[in-house]
């Protein structure tokens, strides 16, 4: 049976939905860029308090994960069905050790009572109210965009099992990637903003 | 499907990028340290510019993809970083 495909437009569809993720973060890093020069003293003090090194090591595990997706395409495209899938398991497995490093962290800050809506945070006053409530929310943002992006792969994987994503039938595997990437894309803002810039 | 034979991009060419990614992360952690003022954000933020277009170009293809995608994501950019601009303007200067 002749088959009807087009993946230049699958592939356009998914950028497109990708410029709608970027104007989202876009306008959050608006709100961070007027309420840092607002409060500029004390998202510099708030900012000292996250970890560099637990932050920098999240930033390359995310790297590595990228990477892997997008060597899981080469693989498909040459054939090899079980290096693709074990480049997808590393991938997510990455994701999920990312999420770890994420709970861990926010369960140290929630443990010294800053979280938003504590009245220990309030009582520091504005601009870390702002910093923290900014933090969580474009980090957690950004967690619920890694927990969707893990369970995209996981249903790509699922489709490469099937056969149903083989060497010439593999724009999908590539959207995947292509939302996972943007994912990373928007950690490599997240990361000096919120944990370098101190 | 005027793409369908395009080249598969070998395994090594993500490898470097990726240890060029990591070294550039780990040159902003280093730089950050240094207290440079504003100059610092401006570091940061440069590097991470830098490491966006391995990530735009690269992995995500868009050097190897028809021209229209790298003009849209220019334009989407652009957007987001006009907003910025006028924004701050307001707030600078107010």
């Amino acid at each position: 049976m002749e088959e009807h495909r087009d993946d230049l437009a699958s592939k356009t569809g998914m950028w497109l939905f990708l410029f709608t993720e970027m104007l989202l973060f876009g306008g959050l890093f608006v709100v961070y860029s007027v309420y840092r020069y607002i409060n500029a003293d004390a998202f510099h003090l708030a900012a000292q308090e996250l970890s560099v090194p637990v932050g920098t090591i999240n930033t390359i595990i995310l790297l590595i994960s990228s990477a892997t997706i997008a060597m899981s395409v080469t693989a498909i495209r040459k054939n090899n069905k079980k290096l693709s899938l074990l480049l997808l398991g590393f991938t997510i497995l990455l994701g999920l050790v990312f999420l770890g490093n994420k709970y861990f962290e926010w369960g140290h800050h929630i443990k010294e009572n800053i979280y938003p809506g504590s009245p220990v945070l309030a009582s520091r006053g504005q601009g870390d109210v702002l910093f923290y409530g900014l933090y969580y929310f474009m980090t957690g943002l950004h967690a619920l965009h890694i927990i969707i992006g893990l369970v995209f792969i996981g249903f790509i994987a699922r489709l490469i099992i099937k056969d149903r994503i083989v060497s010439d039938n593999y724009v999908l595997l590539e959207n995947s990637g292509l939302y996972w990437h943007l994912v990373d894309l928007i950690w490599i803002f997240l990361f000096p903003l919120f944990y370098l810039i101190t | 499907m005027e793409h369908e034979k395009d080249h598969i991009i070998p395994y090594r060419t993500f490898l470097y990028v990726l240890a060029g990614l990591i070294v550039l992360t780990l040159i902003s952690v280093t730089v950050t340290k240094i207290h440079l003022g504003t100059l610092t954000v401006f570091i940061a933020l440069l590097i991470a510019a830098v490491k966006s277009t391995f990530v735009l170009r690269i992995f995500m293809h868009l050097k190897f993809e028809n021209r229209m995608f790298t003009i849209m994501v220019i334009a989407v950019i652009l957007l987001i970083g006009v907003v910025i601009f006028i924004t701050l303007l307001d707030y600078l200067y107010r």
